[in-house]
């Protein structure tokens, strides 16, 4: 394997993930009961979509610096991985949704912030297909690229704290935020390297997929 | 890891005295541990998957090397 160190940690991370993750002692708490352990995984999955996209930002910015098809290929496959991980957050938190709140979808602006930005990058993807012209679609893709990640931002991360706003989601609308249940120090034992596993994840199969990108176009180009 | 998972058995049999239900059936027994272990193997297969769509991927990059210098 190419530069695998950090591939071991993932493994190993991801494994520590699944065996304490059922396994530590959680907070004790009516409705949550034992689904306080999603923490470990659903809200992992959007952490790992925010630091991919982040990458994809920061790829399609390089590339409008100075046009290198790399960076395109990078911003490209970054951003596909992030919509994954964003759709499984998506599925995830629907399912924990039915088993807390009582219903698959609540009017919850998070709720609806994420379906959003998940449509906005949806949008990148239809975007790039309907391209033919690799130069014009890495410049116009990338452009797009930075306003998906404002509208990610904007509907995930600032619409639901606003004030006026009210979400069933911990931390907003007078819901003691999750920190509050995360002081239980054997919950934060597992859920940062958690996040982390999920991260070098993502960006496992984003190399991947990047790879085979490359492979792709070189051939394409011959 | 020994140590490790000592501590997690350990601090898994602490939870008691329950005045909110939890999974309490399921681990006094001990079937909790047949979910972590078929989660685990998942997670395994799939990693090992991945491990092997990486080397795939290597050995197609080195093909493209000896090519580009055959060229």
């Amino acid at each position: 394997m190419k530069s695998s160190w950090w591939k071991y940690l993932c493994v190993f991370v991801l494994t520590y993930t699944v065996i304490a993750g059922f396994l530590m002692p959680v907070p004790m708490l009516e409705i949550l009961h034992e689904t306080i352990r999603n923490l470990y995984f659903h809200v992992c999955m959007w952490f790992a979509m925010m630091f991919i996209l982040s990458v994809s930002l920061f790829y399609s910015l390089k590339y409008l610096n100075k046009p290198n098809e790399d960076y395109d290929i990078i911003a490209s496959q970054t951003s596909y991985v992030g919509l994954v991980f964003g759709i499984l957050g998506l599925i995830t938190g629907s399912l924990w949704a039915k088993y807390t709140w009582g219903a698959w979808w609540t009017n919850d602006p998070k709720l609806n912030g994420a379906a959003i930005a998940l449509l906005s990058y949806f949008a990148y993807v239809v975007l790039r297909n309907a391209m033919d012209d690799e130069q014009k679609r890495a410049r116009i893709s990338a452009v797009y690229n930075i306003f998906a990640y404002v509208m990610m931002i904007t509907f995930i991360m600032i619409y639901p704290r606003l004030k006026e706003v009210d979400s069933l989601h911990p931390g907003n609308g007078g819901n003691p935020g999750f920190s509050k249940y995360d002081l239980d120090s054997h919950m934060r034992l597992v859920f940062y390297p958690a996040i982390i596993g999920w991260i070098l994840l993502s960006w496992w199969i984003s190399s991947i997929n990047i790879r085979t990108e490359r492979i792709k176009r070189y051939l394409h180009n011959q | 890891m020994m140590f490790l998972l000592c501590s997690i058995f350990a601090s898994a049999q602490s939870v008691s005295n329950p005045p909110v239900e939890m999974a309490d059936q399921m681990r006094s027994n001990g079937k909790i541990y047949v979910v972590v272990g078929v989660l685990v193997i998942i997670l395994f297969g799939l990693l090992t998957y991945l491990v092997s769509i990486d080397k795939k991927i290597g050995r197609v990059e080195k093909d493209i090397e000896e090519f580009k210098k055959g060229k």
